[in-house]
Order: C-alpha cells, then sequence, then structure tokens
C-alpha cells in the first residue's frame, strides 16, 4: 500500500534521497501511509507493543549495568539495584512490570487478530511473524524471572526445564541429556543463570528484528480492520500521519497511564513473595506458580496426568496458533458479520481466563458446589478440550455452515453513511 | 484539507504546540532516571569519607590507602625532605599552583600550602599526566617518579619535569587527632 | 484468592475464593492477619520517623538477637524517606557494631586471644548477622533458621499485617485437638500453627526515650513499621515521584485526547 510519493524539496534531501531514501521510507511507512479510516481503539496495541518493547530494551540495558549475573550475586545485585542505585527501584520496577504490561497488551493484540479475522488471506505470514514474537517473548520473559534467582525464579527454572526431560518417555535419556546441557550442571545452577542471562539480552534483539517484518508484512498488504473488508480506494483510507499517530500516542499515554499507576502504588502487583527469598536448591516453595501470563498453559500442563502427553499438550498449544489462517475456511474476515462465530470467540476468551484461574490454584483445588467436589483439574481438562476444539473443530466447520451478516460496500459507506464516498464537507 | 477547515488557526496550532512542549518535557524528565542510575550509588558515596590511623608510619616512609578507587599516599617526611622542597621557588615550577582542595584555587605551591603540616604530605596517587600511579622516593627530586611517561615529582608532590602538567593533588582532610585523618 | 491476577480472572465467573476455601475442620491452615492501621498505607502514605526509630531499637535490642538484617546498609538509616537518624548518630550506630576484619598484615583472622580479628561498623557496611553462618544460626535456635527480617515484609504474603499478626498471635489457647510439637509454640497465624520462634515480645521489654507506650501490640507496631522500610526503603520517594508523574501523564492524556479529536475533526 502506498500513499502520496515523497517529493524531496531541497537541495540536502535530493542529495540524500539519492544515496539513502531514509526519508522516503519513513514517509512512505509511517507518514503517508494509508490507514483504513475506521480502526478503534483495539488497533492501538500494535503501536503500544513497539514502545513496551523500547521500554523493555532500554531499561534492561540500564539494569545489566547493574546486574551480576552469578548464582552467589545475583540476589544482592538486584536488591542493590532497588535500594541503592540511584533511581534503580524504579527503572527495576519499569522493567518487571512491563513484562506483564507488555503481555497484557500482547493478548489484546492477539485477541483482536483473531476477532477481526487479521490472520487471514493476504495477512498469513503477519499472523506467524506475530506467534513467533509471542514464542520468543515467552522465552524472554521466562530467561528474565530467573534472573533475580529468588525462590520462584529458582523453581519456575527447574519445572520449566524439566519440561525436556519428558523427551526420556521417548527416546531413553534424551531428556535427561537434554536438561543437564541446558543447565550446565546436574541441576539449575550457576552455569544456568549465566547462559539465561545471556540468552536474556540477546533475545529481545532478535524481537525487534522480527518486529520489523512484523512491520513490514503489515504494510505489503496494508491494515486490516473492524469490518474485515478491503480497502477500495483512497476514500477508504487516511493517512498514517496525523491521523493515527495522534490517536495512538492517546491510548498509549493512557497505557502509560496505567502502567505508572502499577510501578508506583503497587510495583509488587504482578510479583509473587516468595521471589523475595533468596534462591534455596533444597527447599521448593509450597505453591509454585508461574507468571501470570503463562498460567493458561500450566493449566494445560497440568491438566494431563502423563508427563509426555502433558508437555506435547502444552506446546502444541502453542503450535496450533501456526495453523489459524489455514483452519479458518469463512470467506469473511470480521466476527462483527458472523454471528456464531462470534459466541464461540467469547466463549474462548473466558475459556483462556477460566484456565488462567485454574493455573493460579493449587494442583489438589476444588470447587465445593452443594455436597458435591468439584476438582479444578477437571476444569482444566474441559477448558483444555475447549482450547483445542476451537481452533481445530470449531474455527473449520463454523465458516462452512455459518451464513455472515451482509457486509458493507467500502469501509468510507460504512463510516460516513450510505450514499456519502466522500469525507464530509466542513460544518 | 485541515487547514481549510480549521475555524482558528492559531489556537489549533497553540494545541499542537502545546502538546509536542509538554511531551518534550515528559521526555527530559524521563531521561534522567536513565542517566542518573550511572552516578555512585548511595554505598559508594557512603564510602567517599574515610578516617585512617596513621601512628605507625615512620619518617621517612609512605603509606598508601585506597581512597575513593584511587592510591592515597600517606607520606611522613624527613627533615631533610622538607628542607629540599621548601627551598624551591615557586616562580621556577611548571605548576606554580597548590592544587590543595582545603584551599583556595589560586594559593601559590609553596611547601607549606602542600603540607599544612610539614611533616604529613597527603597526596591522591594519581599522576597529572594520563593517570598511572607514580613511585615513591624515585626519580632526580626524591619524590615521585611515573613510570607510565617519565613525569618526576619532588618531596612535596609537585611536578617538576615530565609531561605531567599539574602538581599531585592534595584532597580534603582533616586532622581528627595528631595521629588520626579523615580524607574526603 | 492467594494469586491477584490483573486480568480479574475469579472475575468473570462470579465466584468469591471463600466460598471454596478449604474444608476448616481441623485444619491448620494459617488464620487471616489481624486488620491494622499503618502509617505508609495508601498512595499518600509515609513512614512515621519517630516510629521507625522506634522500631529499629526493637530490633536492635530484641529482634536482632537471632536474626538477620542483611540488605540493610548503615547509611540508609540516615538517607531520606528512613528513619531519619542525624549522619552522627548514624555512624554512631555503625560503629557500634563490630565487622569481621581479618585477615590483617600478617595474615592472622584472630588475635593474640583467638577471638576474632574485628573493626567498627562505618557506613557503608550492612548489618552484621548474629550468627556466622546459617549452620550456627540452626545449631542455636533447635534447628530452625530464623529468617532474615530485610525482606521479611515483602516476602510474605499479607506484607505488615502478616508480620504484626506473628509477632503478637501467641498466648491465644489452641484448640483440644492440636498438638504443639517439642520446642514449638502455638501460632494460629502461621502455617500449621507450630512456629519455631518463642513468643519474642513482652510488655515494657524496650523502653522508648521518647517515653511512647511499649506493651506488645505497640512493640510490634513499631518494629513492623521498621521492617516494611527496611523491606522498601525508596517507597516515600517512589509515591511521591509517582504523584507527579501520575499528573503529568493527566495533563498530557487530556492534550493528546484534544489534539486528537482536533485531527479526526473533519473525517468522522
Amino acid at each position: 500500500m502506498h500513499g502520496p510519493a515523497y517529493v524531496p524539496k531541497t537541495n540536502f534531501t535530493r542529495w540524500l534521497d539519492k544515496r539513502l531514501p531514509i526519508i522516503r521510507f519513513v514517509n512512505d511507512t509511517i507518514t503517508t501511509y494509508p490507514t483504513p479510516r475506521n480502526l478503534n481503539f483495539w488497533y492501538t496495541f500494535g503501536g503500544i507493543l513497539t514502545f513496551m518493547l523500547g521500554v523493555q530494551i532500554v531499561t534492561g540495558i540500564v539494569l545489566a549495568m547493574h546486574y551480576v549475573p552469578n548464582a552467589n550475586l545475583a540476589f544482592d545485585s538486584v536488591e542493590n539495584i532497588t535500594r541503592d542505585v540511584n533511581y534503580g527501584w524504579l527503572l527495576r520496577f519499569l522493567h518487571a512490570d512491563g513484562a506483564s504490561m507488555f503481555f497484557l497488551a500482547v493478548y489484546i493484540h492477539m485477541f483482536r487478530g483473531l476477532y477481526y479475522g487479521s490472520y487471514k488471506e493476504p495477512r498469513e505470514l503477519l499472523w506467524i511473524l506475530g506467534v513467533i514474537i509471542y514464542i520468543l517473548m515467552m522465552a524472554t520473559a521466562f530467561f528474565g524471572y530467573v534472573l533475580p534467582w529468588g525462590q520462584m525464579s529458582f523453581w519456575g527454572a527447574t519445572v520449566i526445564t524439566n519440561l525436556f526431560s519428558s523427551i526420556d518417555q521417548i527416546v531413553p535419556h534424551a531428556g535427561t541429556a537434554i536438561t543437564t546441557w541446558l543447565w550446565g550442571d546436574f541441576a539449575v545452577g550457576d552455569p544456568t543463570l549465566n547462559r539465561f542471562f545471556s540468552l536474556h539480552y540477546l533475545l529481545p534483539f532478535i524481537i525487534a528484528g522480527v518486529v520489523g517484518l512484523h512491520i513490514w508484512a503489515l504494510h505489503v498488504p496494508g491494515n486490516n480492520n473492524p469490518l474485515g473488508i478491503d480497502v477500495k480506494g483512497p476514500q477508504d483510507t487516511v493517512p498514517f500521519h496525523p491521523y493515527y499517530t495522534a490517536k495512538d500516542s492517546f491510548y498509549l499515554c493512557l497505557f502509560v497511564l496505567v502502567y505508572a499507576i502499577i510501578v508506583f502504588y503497587r510495583p509488587d502487583f504482578f510479583g509473587n513473595p516468595d521471589n523475595y527469598i533468596p534462591a534455596n536448591p533444597l527447599v521448593t516453595p509450597t505453591d509454585i506458580v508461574p507468571e501470570w501470563y503463562l498460567l493458561p498453559f500450566y493449566a494445560m500442563l497440568r491438566s494431563v496426568p502423563q508427563k509426555l502427553i502433558g508437555v506435547l499438550v502444552l506446546f502444541g498449544a502453542l503450535a496450533t496458533l501456526f495453523f489459524v489462517p489455514w483452519l479458518d475456511t469463512s470467506k469473511v474476515r470480521s466476527c462483527r458479520f458472523r454471528p456464531l462465530m462470534k459466541q464461540f470467540f467469547w466463549i474462548f476468551a473466558l475459556d483462556c481466563v477460566l484456565l488462567g484461574y485454574v493455573g493460579s490454584q493449587t494442583a489438589d483445588a476444588a470447587w465445593h458446589l452443594g455436597g458435591f467436589d468439584l476438582p479444578l483439574v477437571w476444569l482444566a481438562r474441559l477448558g483444555t478440550i475447549y482450547y483445542y476444539a476451537f481452533f481445530w473443530v470449531i474455527l473449520p466447520f463454523v465458516g462452512l455452515i455459518e451464513r455472515p451478516k451482509s457486509l458493507p460496500q467500502t469501509i468510507a459507506q460504512a463510516v460516513l453513511g450510505a450514499g456519502r464516498s466522500q469525507p464530509a464537507p466542513a460544518e | 484539507m485541515a487547514e481549510i477547515t480549521a475555524p482558528e488557526p492559531t489556537r489549533r496550532d497553540f494545541l499542537y504546540v502545546a502538546t509536542g512542549a509538554v511531551t518534550a518535557v515528559g521526555a527530559v524528565f524521563a531521561a534522567w532516571p536513565f542517566i542518573d542510575q550511572m552516578n555512585p550509588t548511595g554505598g559508594v558515596l557512603a564510602m567517599a569519607s574515610i578516617e585512617q590511623d596513621i601512628s605507625a608510619i615512620q619518617p621517612g616512609q609512605q603509606v598508601v590507602f585506597k581512597w575513593r578507587g584511587h592510591p592515597l599516599f600517606v607520606r611522613r617526611r624527613t627533615p631533610k625532605e622538607i628542607a629540599e622542597a621548601d627551598n624551591v621557588s615557586v616562580d621556577s615550577l611548571p605548576d606554580p599552583l597548590a592544587r590543595n582542595a582545603n584551599l583556595p584555587d589560586d594559593a601559590p605551591a609553596t611547601d607549606k600550602n602542600r603540607a599544612t603540616k610539614a611533616e604529613w604530605l597527603i597526596l591522591v596517587g594519581v599522576c597529572t599526566h594520563l593517570g598511572c600511579t607514580p613511585t615513591a622516593f624515585e626519580g632526580e627530586y626524591g619524590g615521585w617518579l611515573c613510570h607510565c611517561h617519565g613525569s618526576q615529582y619532588d618531596t612535596a608532590g609537585r611536578i617538576r619535569k615530565g609531561p605531567a602538567p599539574q602538581n599531585l593533588a592534595v584532597p580534603v582532610y582533616t586532622f581528627l587527632n595528631p595521629t588520626r585523618i579523615r580524607v574526603g | 484468592m492467594r494469586f491477584i491476577l490483573p486480568l480479574g480472572l475469579a472475575l468473570g465467573f462470579g465466584i468469591s475464593a471463600a466460598a471454596f476455601a478449604a474444608d476448616a475442620t481441623q485444619s491448620t491452615a494459617p488464620q487471616a492477619p489481624k486488620d491494622v492501621q499503618w502509617s505508609f498505607e495508601g498512595p499518600f502514605g509515609v513512614y512515621d520517623q519517630a516510629e521507625l526509630q522506634r522500631g529499629f531499637q526493637v530490633y536492635k535490642e530484641v529482634c536482632s538477637a537471632c536474626h538477620n538484617l542483611s540488605h540493610v546498609a548503615f547509611h540508609a538509616l540516615s538517607e531520606p524517606g528512613g528513619p531519619g537518624f542525624t549522619d552522627a548518630q548514624m555512624k554512631a550506630i555503625a560503629a557500634s557494631y563490630k565487622i569481621p576484619a581479618g585477615p590483617n598484615d600478617k595474615g592472622d583472622t584472630v588475635d593474640a586471644n583467638g577471638n576474632p580479628l574485628m573493626r567498627p561498623g562505618t557506613p557503608a557496611d550492612y548489618f552484621p548477622g548474629p550468627f556466622p553462618n546459617e549452620e550456627a544460626a540452626r545449631a542455636a535456635n533447635n534447628g530452625a533458621l530464623p529468617p532474615d527480617l530485610s525482606m521479611i515484609v515483602k516476602a510474605r504474603a499479607g506484607g505488615p499485617q502478616y508480620v504484626y499478626s506473628i509477632i503478637t498471635g501467641f498466648h491465644e489457647k489452641p484448640p483440644a485437638w492440636f498438638h504443639v510439637m517439642a520446642n514449638k509454640y502455638y501460632n494460629p497465624y502461621f502455617d500449621g500453627w507450630n512456629i519455631s520462634m518463642p513468643p519474642p515480645l513482652t510488655d515494657g521489654q524496650v523502653t522508648f526515650a521518647d517515653g511512647s507506650p511499649n506493651k506488645v501490640a505497640d512493640e510490634a507496631h513499631d518494629v513492623v513499621a521498621f521492617l516494611a522500610w527496611a523491606s522498601d526503603p525508596t517507597m516515600d520517594e517512589r509515591k511521591r515521584t509517582g504523584f507527579v508523574v501520575v499528573a503529568f501523564l493527566l495533563l498530557l492524556s487530556g492534550l493528546l485526547y484534544l489534539s486528537y479529536r482536533r485531527v479526526w475533526k473533519d473525517k468522522h
């Protein structure tokens, strides 16, 4: 998608444009980039995510100036950052709470993509690159959570790396060999912490690279929109700047406001008290819980009583996301015009929340309903089944049987009302 | 298009300029924590001042302490060394200023201004050329010789020969009692 | 609910954690902590300097016999947002502690009498612990390890309320079915109800220079306030900065909203 071509006006910009057309690039990708005029609030999270990636990288780089990746010193160095480094408390909480805010935004972004069918032709690669970013984010967050070397750090690392030991059930000893290789020791220890720090520093830059590809893959077909119909002409779009720079900035500011309230007034809101206890390889905390953004997958893992299958269910849930563009058979993108799919979508959203809730509870927790105990693990099983069914059964079949509502002709028509395809004149 | 339809161009411009200005101010303030975090921490500042017992130092001897990450020379000078340093005309020195943090910046480099208590010479052991640590009791003037680039200091720590531009610095110090100093 | 989830996970289901709490009969699950008021609660709450100084006295005279405070440096005692000791008071407190100093220039780690070489503390030092290592601490406490107190308020769910309840939660009569183990004490606020710590405070145990009341409840309140500060010494600065940041962001949101409406004026 291209807007009006860039015309250099001065001698210098003409000189530059022949050698390094960087102003042209910015002009085409940001300034004049034609954007559907009907993008709503939910479309502002792409910009918010870019901002959060920047915040995480910048705060991470300065924290690394003070952090010591050594099993004997890591915990103390994090405390030193919080207590003694100038504004260290701010940098640390910005980074730790920033991870949660980042995931909050990415989940909204992903559910938005699901709802409006943004993964459908011609945006399949855009979606797949997004899934890759999401998986890289989870890896980065996991490595980062290990670094403070508190009890949750240590035992979280132990549990997650032990997922790979399930390979023992396919190839004897191979899983154990892999975990030993991951640890560089016979348990999570100093070598593990060092390599996790290295990877935690590396991955964000890889994420930034994939984000570049993600944005590139967005700009070729252009944005999807809440109507899910293609842009038919210039009357359907507005230049990205100033229209969406203004809109995105406003919602970004609101997002930062929420972020700031958490950082300054509830910095440990997303945290776990156990992580203020130094790592102790001899004592496991009574309740091991991952960070909230991993809870749905944790619930799926625990819902399966067999180790290897549990791990496969966990990784399968992520792998499933790669196939979404081809699982959806509907001709219509947006759930706005898919009355049946819309309901399944909201059940799916609730299902993820339910799985997250179950993941936060102890493994043996139960609901007492009258005289009847409902073990939460059964809820997790139901939730896991629905998760898989949503993608592998509902998405293909509903597309075949559903009768979508009729779509508007153009975006401009839908926005401005029938018969007015030109922008409204000034009042 | 927007230019044509806006009823009050000046007020609209003012709104955009104000928004941009407030954002810029916020960005500047937000940058400060990222800069200030590189400054010394509370723990480092707590060590910025040290107290040392110097009763064991004999005349003609130098003891090196660590202060703010640098060597701190505490030299108990012999009467001969004091006399040598005192007999030099300030005008003949490459650096005629005392470089004593306890005195005004323009104090002349007399021996009295270098060592308030003549017996005790207290110096930051950092060559004023490029930061190496000079070696005591070496060089033509019996003070210090910096092996990096050959700067020579006399028994008052004043530069006499070589590339160093200034006398060795005298830090802020006080005698808490005759045998105990606080530096910094 | 033990883990508050930002998405309001439970909310969507209209469930309340209480309805699903474990069966109460013969359970040794901890009682809900006492609801105590603190000066540092809420977005504008700050530490009460006088209380922190009294709490420090309680820590020093009572708790420090068994508990570390290993992440608190002496210089923090005189920094803003803390107990507000003067520099001279802070240095005197630091100097009153002995810090291991060996080996000396002869390579010795002990003096002529075989005692470890010690030097007075300086502002840059951290509070030394009462025991040389974990094993010694356990040996002196019937095998139990007194936890480090520098993060205790942050490291326990329930925070200051929990720590206060533990300190003041002795002397209640256990139910007939409950067995208090050897060398343990009954404390219903502690998970399992058997706690290794003996009741630490008694009425009038610490005499405050300012004549403040010194019943167990007062001493406990003061020392928990001090420990809350020890866990979170930058809270005052954090809340103050936060107020400015939030006010700024509200102003900026307002301006950005007006700009956004203005830009889009002719497009809706």
